[in-house]
């Protein structure tokens, strides 16, 4: 019963809203959006919570859609999405209240942004094929109106074009995959379908897996369909980007898990492949870019490719063990992939929040042009400092947890019984660790070229840190992530129930303070490595201050320029020249467009005017296999165009033809 | 450890410095090294005249040097100006610059009068 | 028992921070002497540290609380690392804290640290400090970690004191392919965390070869103390690592005594005089590979990480 009120809540508060922003004076729009969203996800949460604990009982809605009628529920593993998507809503809802002073949001903007949050908590909550499918269609209508906010500008327009038309494409592959399934099974109800699933022929099963692996394949933005990512994401407002980032594309995943991982059943071994294939080259490829990009939102962006990436790999593996009947590694596979995706959401809404502040403070997104910001807003740069470690999958970050997990199922697969699992664990293992190894590399810059050092620009020399709301919001994310990192034990009861809900798991991860794997051997303690490293840092500060004793009173100098007068912000390492290296190392597969342009003086050869380095590195996924294909489909338009010659007998045999071929094949 | 500064010198010392690190000499053996920063440095090695496009980075190299510090000035041309006094690019000799500790006298000094005079420093 | 093994806790990281400057010593010394030249002796990097612990600190014009920070932090989560190696003890008290992928991501913690903190000064040397220590250190890490996996995959755990207990039982295992070709790959991973020949020069006085040297060009005094400290350190706890999960003689495993302690205390000890002098031996005949060569040489690790994976994977479904 409490869930359902919280149901008609979300439902409730993601129409009034809107509304109420659109009728509020202009002064107090910001407010009414930005405290709409927080309690919008502060509903969400709640919900979430009720439904890990009890599940939500089925409601239908017979007249809210046509025909079928809308029908609602949940289990724990919806409520796990939608406490994420409530929990993501909570900050950014504080944050907007902040962000959208001053006019810097438009007022359509600012109404859609709750709308959205109310279709992303009700994705979840879909208890049947259309409702999902309905719930679906409003995320991403919603989610295209706010990438064009700012569509004054052509890059902006032309990555709202790129998101509308790829997430329409994702969405016929989900609705042609989830139309074939129900067909199949006689029923659209999600409950019927996971149980009747299972007994549908292979080859229709193939057939759906793939089609629906496409469709969110592209909204979690994995490989090869994720060049809408990098583009919508840094031209989004914001804390737009924030929402799609860390809930929206984990939403992706839901669907991956709902109908793949739930609903299909147990598969063959090679759902499983494909999908640890597909994460695995998500997760490199994302994270090379990332780690070359300069631009501070695309790097965020592409990181998030590399983290829905790893989570695909856990899914994958998770499948691929339990087609092994390895429940128990399977079910360490699954926790760190769900593990992820909490996290995830927790250091990227951060992250795209703090970047936005910078954006907002400095006008730049660009890392090349910013620097110094710690000084200048210490609060933004600390917070931001707290996204990064948290995603940088290092010790006493909570990235570290989750991949931490997902190297213990892959160490415990016991490759007894398919010499499929014994190659693919290697591969796998050698992906994750390179991707962590980079994503790293990525971080370090982001942070050190971003916010350390000296200001570059006189606009980010300028910048303060922004009003207490944002830092508010911001705070609220950072917060989670440090929860996250040191005391996973907490998230431990989302998870508990999932193995009901998810066929061929068993055992899984023991939350505790050191986290142990139940029946396989491996325990690690997040608060025991924090007290550690604690402990020895006070233990060797005491050392210190033990030999001070004589020791002349430290100063303040100016920075050691090897005696070559005073160090300009110009001779700072950029973000550019920061990942030369590895973009050097990485050339074969980044296949960067550099140009050096040298000029003479016109009184000798010898003696250089100037220098001119430019690089730009163009996703190479994107030219070498979205461009022929636009460019084959363009071709068979021009086919079609030429039947278009306006002559009517001619249309008139066309429709004959038509109607023959179509009684062919009906009869 | 010492940082190296060569504040306007013919070259000659930077050999006999060179020299007294081969194994011949092998000064490292008293725990004299040379470092690539004044920041880590309990001193400057400085040789020749100081020149007036060195005189600054001369000071910024004493500067950037943490206490307790020394000053070793290598050579006659460190020392008093030497062979090069009055020169048209010259500032000074080292001591008009920044306070000298030890001087070390020669134009250039043998390995062996510097290591002598570094032990003297260092006590072994 | 657990009062014994905590005893035999505290007895390694304490035998770690003392006989971590000696190493480094070792190592120089037999350079110097393979040079033909005297050297400073062993025990010189105790009186460089005691110096530099002695001289004033630097504060330089427009660092944040990260430059200040960061030694300490490498210091610590070297020191942490320090703690969770079997180094006298096969399983310290510390092994339900943290397996090996911990021990690498708190060295890697450490080498980050210290790249922000070469960012965070703000000198150009600094920035490519750090660039170029990153750069490796996002290549190291995945050879580490494969090299880490393919030993851990036998044992079916990636908890040290298992893998350390399995192969003291049975010595041969260390023959096996999987296992030689992750100690190939371990080496060279070893080689490049510590920052030594061929992929960084130690001794090196020129900015522009130096790798992580440039990052620590803005440190003086007590903090270049604690830095210099906490690399010798982490020399000292992969240096262990190697000896321990290769030739794990003497460790005390599940006698913690008095003797047994002690006994392991020479052994790891002798086996680390050991492993520091083949170390500055083989400086000695190598030359440092072009900065660009680097890359080649940990994608040989790599590769050789992944290759031991495979084995071991592969071998383990045969063996059963």
């Amino acid at each position: 019963m409490l869930a359902h009120v919280l149901l008609a809540a979300c439902t409730g508060f993601g129409l009034i809203v809107p509304a109420g922003v659109l009728l509020a004076r202009t002064a107090a729009r910001p407010v009414v959006a930005g405290g709409g969203t927080a309690v919008l996800g502060v509903a969400g949460v709640a919900l979430g919570v009720q439904s890990i604990r009890a599940g939500v009982v089925p409601v239908r809605i017979g007249w809210l859609l046509p025909l079928s009628g809308a029908q609602f529920g949940g289990d724990a593993l919806s409520g796990l999405f939608v406490l994420v998507v409530g929990a993501v809503a909570v900050a950014v809802g504080v944050y907007l209240i902040g962000y959208a002073r001053d006019g810097h949001l438009p007022t359509a903007a600012l109404a859609i942004i709750p709308g959205f949050v109310g279709a992303m908590l009700l994705v979840p909550l879909a208890g049947s094929v259309t409702t999902f499918l309905a719930m679906w269609e409003l995320m991403a209508l919603t989610s295209t109106v706010l990438v064009l906010t700012d569509h004054e500008r052509a890059a902006c327009r032309r990555a709202g074009l790129v998101y509308a038309v790829m997430t329409h494409l994702g969405f016929l592959a989900v609705l042609v995959g989830l139309v074939t399934f129900a067909a199949g099974v006689g029923s659209e109800v999600f409950a019927a379908m996971a149980r009747d699933g299972a007994a549908l022929p292979p080859a229709t099963r193939d057939a759906i897996f793939l089609l629906t692996v496409a469709g969110f394949a592209s909204k979690a933005g994995l490989l090869p369909l994720h060049a809408w990512l990098p583009r919508a994401h840094p031209e989004a407002p914001g804390p737009v980007s924030a929402l799609m980032s860390a809930a929206m594309v984990a939403l992706g995943v839901y669907g991956l898990i709902r109908i793949d991982v739930v609903a299909l059943g147990v598969g063959p071994g090679w759902w499983g492949l494909t999908l640890l294939v597909i994460g695995a080259t998500s997760a490199v490829y994302a994270v090379l870019q990332a780690s070359v990009a300069t631009d501070l939102k695309r790097l965020l962006a592409y990181s998030t490719s590399e983290n829905m990436g790893l989570v695909a790999v856990g899914l994958g593996a998770a499948m691929l063990l339990r087609s092994a009947a390895q429940p128990a590694a399977a079910a360490v596979a699954f926790a760190a992939a769900m593990l992820q995706v909490v996290n995830h959401a927790a250091f990227k809404s951060l992250a795209f929040l703090g970047a936005s502040t910078v954006q907002r403070a400095t006008g730049q997104r660009d890392l090349d042009q910013l620097g110094g910001l710690a000084r200048r807003m210490p609060a933004t740069s600390g917070l931001f400092g707290i996204a990064a470690l948290a995603g940088s999958g290092l010790p006493l970050g909570a990235a570290f947890i989750s991949e931490w997990l997902l190297l213990q199922s892959l160490v415990h697969a016991v490759p007894s019984h398919s010499s499929t699992v014994a190659l693919a664990m290697p591969l796998t293992v050698a992906a994750v660790a390179l991707s962590a190894g980079l994503g790293i590399a990525a971080m370090v810059k982001a942070f050190g070229v971003g916010f350390l050092a000296r200001p570059r620009t006189a606009a980010a020399d300028a910048a303060v840190d922004p009003s207490a709301a944002m830092v508010a919001g911001m705070a609220l994310a950072a917060a989670a992530c440090v929860l996250l990192a040191v005391a996973p034990a907490l998230t431990g009861p989302l998870f508990a129930h999932l193995d009901g809900v998810v066929p061929g798991l068993d055992g899984g991860v023991r939350w505790g303070r050191v986290l142990e794997l139940s029946g396989l051997r491996g325990a690690m303690s997040p608060l025991g490595v924090l007290a550690a490293v604690a402990a020895a840092a006070l233990l060797i500060a005491m050392s210190i201050g033990l030999t001070r004793r004589g020791r002349p009173a430290p100063t303040t100098v100016p920075l050691w320029a090897c005696g070559a007068g005073p160090l300009t912000p110009r001779m700072q390492y950029t973000a550019s020249a920061f990942a030369e290296p590895l973009q050097r190392v990485f050339d074969d597969v980044l296949r960067p467009d550099t140009d050096i342009e040298v000029s003479h003086l016109d009184e000798s050869r010898y003696m250089l005017d100037r220098i001119r380095y430019r690089r730009q590195i163009s996703d190479a996924v994107e030219a070498r296999l979205y461009a022929p294909i636009l460019r084959v489909v363009e071709a068979g338009a021009h086919l079609v165009r030429q039947a278009h010659n306006g002559r009517l007998h001619w249309y008139l045999g066309y429709g004959a033809v038509g109607l023959l071929i179509a009684l062919v094949v009906a009869r | 450890m010492l940082r190296h500064v060569d504040a306007g010198s013919c070259n000659g010392c930077e050999v006999e410095i060179a020299g007294c690190f081969s194994p011949v000499y092998d000064i490292e053996r008293h725990g004299v090294r040379l470092t690539a920063s004044p920041r880590h440095a309990d001193g400057l090695l400085v040789t020749g005249v100081v020149t007036h496009n060195m005189r600054q980075a001369l000071l910024d190299a004493y500067d950037a040097t943490p206490e307790p510090k020394v000053v070793i000035a290598v050579g006659d041309c460190a020392r008093n100006c030497g062979e090069l006094a009055g020169g048209p690019g010259v500032a000074g000799a080292v001591g008009e610059v920044v306070p000298i500790d030890v001087e070390i006298a020669g134009c250039p000094p043998t390995p062996d009068q510097i290591v002598a005079s570094l032990r003297g420093i260092v006590g072994r | 028992m657990s009062r014994a093994a905590d005893v035999g806790t505290a007895t390694q990281i304490v035998l770690a921070v003392a006989v971590a400057p000696m190493l480094v010593g070792v190592t120089r010394q037999t350079r110097a002497r393979l040079e033909g030249r005297a050297g400073a002796g062993w025990r010189q990097p105790y009186r460089d540290l005691r110096k530099l612990l002695r001289k004033q600190s630097l504060r330089p014009r427009g660092t944040t609380i990260v430059f200040a920070a960061a030694p300490l932090l490498v210091a610590a989560s070297t020191l942490a690392a320090a703690g969770l190696v079997p180094i006298v003890v096969a399983s310290p008290t510390t092994t339900r804290i943290g397996d090996l992928f911990v021990v690498v991501g708190l060295l890697l913690f450490g080498t980050v640290t210290l790249a922000l903190a070469g960012l965070d000064s703000g000198t150009a040397f600094g920035g490519m400090g750090a660039s170029r220590t990153i750069t490796m250190a996002a290549l190291v890490e995945p050879s580490l970690l494969l090299a880490v996996f393919a030993l851990s995959v036998p044992v079916r755990s990636t908890s040290l004191a298992a893998i350390v207990t399995s192969v003291a039982a049975h010595p041969e295992t260390v023959a096996r392919p999987g296992a030689v070709l992750a100690g190939a790959a371990l080496v060279v991973a070893v080689l490049a965390e510590t920052g030594r020949l061929p992929i960084d020069n130690p001794a090196t006085h020129l900015e522009l070869t130096m790798v992580h040297e440039a990052m620590t060009l803005e440190y003086a005094g007590p903090r270049l103390a604690v830095i210099e400290w906490a690399s010798a350190l982490r020399l000292t706890v992969l240096l262990a690592l190697l000896a321990n999960l290769f030739w794990p003689a003497g460790i005390a495993i599940h006698n913690v005594s008095a003797p047994a302690l002690l006994l392991a205390t020479v052994a790891i000890t002798a086996k680390l005089v050991v492993l520091a002098a083949v170390l500055g031996g083989a400086e000695v005949l190598l030359a440092k590979l072009r900065l660009f060569r680097v890359p080649e040489l940990l994608a040989g690790a790599f590769l050789l990480g992944l290759l031991a994976v495979t084995t071991s994977s592969v071998l383990s479904v045969n063996a059963s």
